[in-house]
């Protein structure tokens, strides 16, 4: 059995919009010294799949620039490794109602001679923005078994106000049929079964269903495809039992990347045995406390230089923070220079971007302060 | 058809290191972690990367295997090549003779045909001991600007320390006249750092000649250098000045570990023109915990610390638990400490345990010894040992 990846990398890149000005969804970094397609290109790798294509829209030179040629997590191959495709068509069509999913599907019709020309068994889809450590030969194995035509990875999330109409909610029956697919529905608070949008398929299944979505002009996976073979039972859920989360806002990024300081939560990501999360290494030295640094309850990246106070924070590589400088509740990304005496609060700083001394910037946890990429304070 | 290396650096990293006793048993000398998440090896691989030279064999002998799979294809070097890149070569068992490698000139004697392949002009000789950062390009710009038949390169030392280098009479041209392994009464204070730039045909020659010779050691200082000055060839002294540090006892290896630590550390390696590069393991970021307390010290990735850690270098992975302190240590890779044990002035080496309540080391004084614990010790809760100690198992 073989199997092929392939991952979207700019998908609901406008949820995020002030991070993905200059980059896509899939390098936005996030967590010290990741970006956040590492999570699904190590789980592709880590299940055994050696081949993976990147399907791009726009905005990719910094995704390029980390991906490279596939080195970093062993993808560098004569035979499969890794294959960025870049697009065929244009995004976000005006026409299309769902606009998020309609370029899911849009994307494959657009790399069909890429999927043509693919010789694997099983095809496994994934998002760029699902932050999880998953076994993804777990659910292939479900997959081929169940003789379904479609297997989808559900989690069952606490769902908020927030949440609501970014979701798919997919119930399933008693034998693990999908049985209603529930698409931007807005009452939906409390504990529901979400897509991960992690899909396997029969590669030959794929191929059948772009022909037909081709001949008669579907747009959208959600719509056409999925709910369309739920209908026909024939899309099995498999649920998610670990660690699990996504990006849809700044503060959902902002929450999200502090529920790293949870240890259980470190431990459901980077802890599994023989499934390490991969990225791209940037030789960076270790990382220096000097004298009188104080740093508690934080994620560091290595290179950095601290000699002031950092509280509750993370701080990505070559991050300098100067003495008498109080560092709080912050996310301070690649190169991020904070001068002396400086109080920050809730602030994510985007990379280079400098702090000259005794600045004090405050956000607040639903609202944190945004500073982009290379300014100065 | 192949195409041509203008110079190829062959690295003699087949060194046990027996005064670092321990750290050694296992791997070679080359291959002792250093820094965080340094091997001492990535010194000088880096270096030549860093300076253009990108074909290097590399020399095992004395327990190769942890050395060979770092080094592997040589990937994180950047030196996975076609033509060039990282080999390994160790000895091997010919036709007519099987040798272990005799000297250091006999480890490069057995490997000239390895050499000779990319037919290059010039051959750099490294050592795998020493931690700096060094333009080699630079040497060899000055070897071939003197035209000479061997740069050796030298670092000016304090004249009490003369006496435990290989030591080079300059004159005032740069031209070596004289050369006195470990002199008692040392007239210049120019010491052999062990690097050397050979004018290929010239190294050939005196390498085959020295072959020949039942009486040498094979060895460049012992046999070669001296007998490329006895015949009167343009042997040429490169001044070196900058951070270079023979790693080869415990209490110089504790010392170039703590060089690295604080703001205007004696090395620094954070220069992004001049990286070291190091095979590296996925790991998380460091995480300190609510109650860490970490004070002039470098951790690096996969570390978790939830004790207090002063004047100390922790390699990746490294768990400092709750009520556990660090001081004045080097704790290598995955060594986990326990709740409430003390470590002072101690080297650790990889996956050693160090149970609750232990009591390692002695407060660093001037009296004091570095005690070092080996690779993959379990210290059982409560145990105590004291300075100076040398513990490969309990």
């Amino acid at each position: 059995m073989t199997v092929v990846g392939l991952i979207f990398s700019n998908v609901y890149d406008r949820n995020i919009s002030e991070m993905t000005r200059k980059r896509t969804m899939a390098s936005v970094p996030f967590g010290c010294r990741y970006r956040l397609i590492d999570f699904a290109l190590s789980n592709m790798v880590n299940s055994g799949i050696d081949k993976v294509g990147i399907v791009t829209h726009y905005n990719y030179q910094s995704l390029l620039d980390h991906i490279g040629n596939g080195k970093d997590w062993d993808l560098a191959r004569r035979s499969g490794g890794i294959k960025i495709l870049p697009p065929f068509i244009t995004a976000y069509d005006s026409n299309v109602a769902n606009k998020l999913y309609s370029t899911r599907l849009e994307a494959m019709i657009g790399i069909n001679n890429f999927i043509n020309r693919c010789t694997e068994d099983y095809v496994v889809l994934s998002d760029c923005d699902i932050i999880c450590n998953i076994n993804l030969s777990k659910v292939i194995k479900q997959h081929e078994e169940s003789g379904a035509d479609l297997t989808v990875v559900t989690k069952k999330m606490f769902l908020t106000d927030d949440d609501a109409g970014k979701h798919t909610i997919i119930e399933s029956d008693d034998e693990g049929y999908a049985s209603n697919v529930y698409v931007s529905t807005s009452n939906t608070i409390g504990i529901n079964p979400i897509s991960t949008n992690i899909y396997v398929i029969k590669r030959t299944t794929l191929q059948g269903l772009l022909l037909e979505a081709l001949a008669h002009g579907y747009k959208s996976f959600t719509l056409d495809v999925l709910t369309v073979l739920a209908k026909k039972r024939l899309v099995k859920c498999y649920e998610f039992d670990g660690y699990y989360a996504y990006v849809h806002s700044l503060a959902g990024y902002f929450s999200t990347s502090m529920q790293l300081l949870d240890p259980n939560v470190r431990a459901g990501l980077f802890g599994i045995k023989h499934r390490p999360v991969m990225t791209k290494v940037r030789n960076s030295a270790p990382t220096k406390y000097t004298d009188g640094a104080v740093v508690n309850n934080s994620l560091i990246a290595d290179g950095c230089v601290i000699e002031g106070e950092v509280i509750d924070s993370i701080l990505f590589r070559g991050v300098k923070v100067g003495k008498g400088t109080v560092i709080k509740n912050c996310i301070l990304l690649q190169d991020t220079y904070i001068g002396e005496n400086c109080n920050l609060n809730c602030v994510i700083t985007d990379k280079n971007v400098v702090i000259k001394d005794g600045r004090n910037l405050s956000g607040h946890e639903s609202m944190p302060f945004f500073i982009e990429k290379g300014a100065r304070v | 058809m192949f195409r041509k290396k203008e110079c190829v650096a062959m690295l003699l990293a087949g060194g046990q290191g027996s005064r670092l006793y321990a750290l050694t048993s296992k791997v070679a000398k080359p291959a002792v972690q250093f820094g965080g998440k340094y091997r001492i090896i990535d010194f000088p691989l880096s270096n030549c990367i860093n300076s253009g030279i990108d074909t290097v064999g590399v020399l095992t002998q004395y327990q190769p295997l942890v050395l060979n799979e770092y080094i592997g294809n040589g990937l994180p070097w950047d030196l996975d090549r076609y033509f060039g890149g990282a080999s390994i070569l160790p000895p091997y068992q010919g036709k007519e003779r099987s040798d272990w490698y005799k000297g250091t000139a006999n480890a490069i004697y057995q490997n000239l045909e390895f050499i000779d392949k990319f037919d290059p002009d010039y051959v750099l000789i490294l050592s795998g001991d020493h931690i700096y950062k060094m333009d080699y390009s630079k040497m060899l710009e000055y070897h071939k600007e003197n035209n000479a038949a061997c740069t050796i390169a030298v670092l000016d030392v304090p004249l009490e320390e003369a006496s435990r280098f290989g030591i080079m009479s300059v004159n005032e041209d740069g031209s070596i006249y004289k050369f006195t392994e470990k002199p008692k009464e040392p007239d210049s204070t120019k010491a052999s750092m062990g690097i050397y730039i050979f004018s290929k045909d010239k190294l050939f020659d005196y390498l085959r000649a020295d072959n020949k010779n039942p009486d040498s050691c094979n060895d460049f200082g012992k046999n070669i250098i001296p007998e490329m000055l006895k015949n009167g060839e343009r042997m040429m002294a490169y001044e070196f000045s900058g951070y270079w540090k023979d790693v080869g006892t415990i209490s110089s290896l504790w010392e170039a570990n703590m060089d690295l630590v604080g703001k205007n550390a004696t090395f620094d390696l954070s220069d992004e023109g001049w990286r070291i590069y190091s095979r590296t393991e996925s790991r998380p970021p460091q995480f300190l915990g609510a109650e860490a307390k970490v004070d002039n010290s470098i951790l690096t990735e996969g570390c978790e610390v939830y004790g207090e850690v002063k004047n100390s270098v922790l390699g990746s992975g490294v768990k400092v638990a709750k009520g556990a302190v660090v001081v004045d240590s080097v704790i290598m890779s995955d060594v986990e400490i326990e709740e409430g044990a003390v470590v002072n002035y101690c080297i650790i080496d990889s996956y050693t345990k160090v149970g609750k309540n232990a009591k390692l080391g002695k407060v660093k004084d001037e009296a004091a010894g570095v005690t070092v614990i080996g690779e993959k010790c379990i210290v059982p809760e409560g145990t105590v040992i004291g300075d100076n100690e040398m513990i490969t198992e309990i």
